[in-house]
């Protein structure tokens, strides 16, 4: 459960609630960036992301490769972009 | 060299294994991977079998869901029972045994147990049902905690009544000075945890080197995360150097993640005593929610029973946690305890030492046998 996914916000859609659009693996769904505040999250930026949470900013080649890595991991990583898939925080 | 083809830099993975061979000689070193996600790694990639025979890896405690003791369990199935609760989890907690049965038995049984991606979906479940109580079932060490600590934030300021916390979450350090403690294992040096460290950074660690004269190196999650990490463990003893290193500086700094940190201390506060699986009770080595946050409490809405349970006699995660036993060396691994029909916690995360044995290490251990002269 620990595993992080990195994914690239697209936009943010409430600065209030601190959520932004994240693209993860080709699916589009809300994360919240409040832990990353202090940073300040724009769209084009890659986040790793953990049950829902930005915990740290990475960049893109790093995203990528680290994509690469969870997808060696394989019945972990379809676990957790199942749970991505099934989250609706909004 | 057969699994070395599936990393992502086979060369800098043969590079490495030869540096490794040769940094060790002819000594022994043990070191402990404290956290389960690289137990996972580990495993799935057949690591133990490219290293040379005088690098052992111990596995460690940093298995959120194998540490949970089976009285917790038994908390939250009562709390999931009670009338109107809509009780929610992350998946793998499902399957972790009770003193009477799991989760999911209780779900069978007609409790409302839901799997929830994020916190922030129990919030959401809580929202959309007013008429509802939405409990959910908080796991996880400092990379997990301030996700529960802002979703109590935002469940204050938006007053959402019928949402609370039953809070689990569990602290890096004290297990790691439990195991330094412990007269049972005498280990070289850690690897450390790796998103956990995002959060806390490195300053938390310094006693490892500084109190117990060990060395540790903060690790990613990839093969080549970990090999390089026992590199560089090596390297620190070779060149009679003893500290904390980054090998994971792409994500972990020096500092951490001070706003998370904050944030986890103005919701959180430590436990006198939590009671972890297989290693007994450790002091101040988990967070409840402060005395503001109450009304968000779990524990004190419902009455839970918090009675201690012992582990199962057969079950030997406790020794599996410590790095005392290696999986296959349990009694009922395999056997009777299996990742469907789980005993111990060990067993039920996909991160727990046991299940990622079950899942990948004997296949690889078959293969390294068959390829071993290549080695």
């Amino acid at each position: 459960m620990c595993l992080g996914i990195p994914g690239e916000v697209v936009e943010i859609v409430d600065p209030v609630r601190q959520l932004a659009k994240v693209d993860v693996a080709g699916v589009r769904r809300n994360i919240n960036y409040g832990l990353l505040e202090d940073e300040g999250v724009v769209a084009g930026d890659w986040v790793l992301i953990h049950v829902g949470f930005a915990m740290s900013k990475i960049d893109e080649v790093e995203a990528e490769l680290a994509m690469q890595g969870l997808k060696m991991m394989g019945q972990a990583y379809e676990d957790e972009v199942r749970a991505v898939v099934d989250s609706q925080i909004g | 060299m057969r699994f070395v083809d599936e990393y992502r830099d086979p060369a800098a993975a043969r590079a490495l294994v030869a540096q490794i061979t040769e940094l060790v000689g002819d000594d022994h070193f043990k070191f402990m991977e404290v956290c389960g996600g690289h137990t996972h790694t580990i495993y799935r990639h057949g690591i133990e079998h490219l290293l040379p025979g005088g690098v052992e890896l111990v596995h460690g405690p940093g298995c959120p869901v194998c540490v949970i003791p089976m009285g917790r369990i038994d908390d939250a199935i009562a709390v999931a029972e009670e009338p109107g609760v809509i009780f929610t989890t992350f998946g793998d907690m499902m399957r972790v045994p009770g003193s009477t049965g799991n989760l999911l038995a209780a779900k069978a049984r007609g409790a409302d147990v839901r799997f929830v991606y994020s916190p922030l979906d129990a919030l959401r479940m809580a929202v959309e049902n007013p008429a509802r109580e939405v409990v959910f079932f908080a796991v996880g060490f400092e990379t997990t905690a301030p996700s529960t600590a802002v979703t109590l934030l935002r469940a204050r300021q938006e007053a959402v009544r019928n949402f609370t916390v039953f809070s689990n979450h569990v602290t890096i350090v004290p297990p790691i000075k439990a195991i330094l403690e412990s007269p049972d294992l005498r280990l070289d040096g850690f690897i450390g945890p790796g998103h956990v460290s995002t959060v806390v950074g490195q300053r938390p660690y310094r006693f490892v080197p500084e109190v117990y004269g060990k060395p540790l190196v903060t690790a990613g999650f990839e093969p080549l995360d970990i090999l390089q990490a026992i590199e560089m463990l090596l390297l620190q003893i070779r060149q009679g150097r003893c500290c904390v290193e980054n090998q994971y500086t792409r994500c972990v700094r020096e500092e951490g993640n001070p706003r998370a940190l904050e944030i986890l201390a103005e919701v959180f506060e430590l436990r006198p005593h939590f009671e972890w699986r297989g290693l007994g009770f450790i002091s101040q080595s988990a967070l409840k929610l402060r005395s503001e946050f109450a009304e968000f409490d779990a524990e004190l809405r419902f009455t839970v029973p918090g009675v201690r349970v012992a582990d199962p006699k057969a079950c030997q995660c406790g020794e599996v946690l410590k790095g005392v036993i290696k999986p296959w060396e349990c009694k009922v691994f395999g056997t009777a305890c299996t990742p469907e029909t789980p005993i111990g916690t060990c067993m039920v995360s996909s991160e727990g030492a046991c299940a990622a044995y079950y899942n990948f290490g004997r296949l690889h251990r078959e293969v390294a046998i068959g390829v071993g002269s290549k080695r």
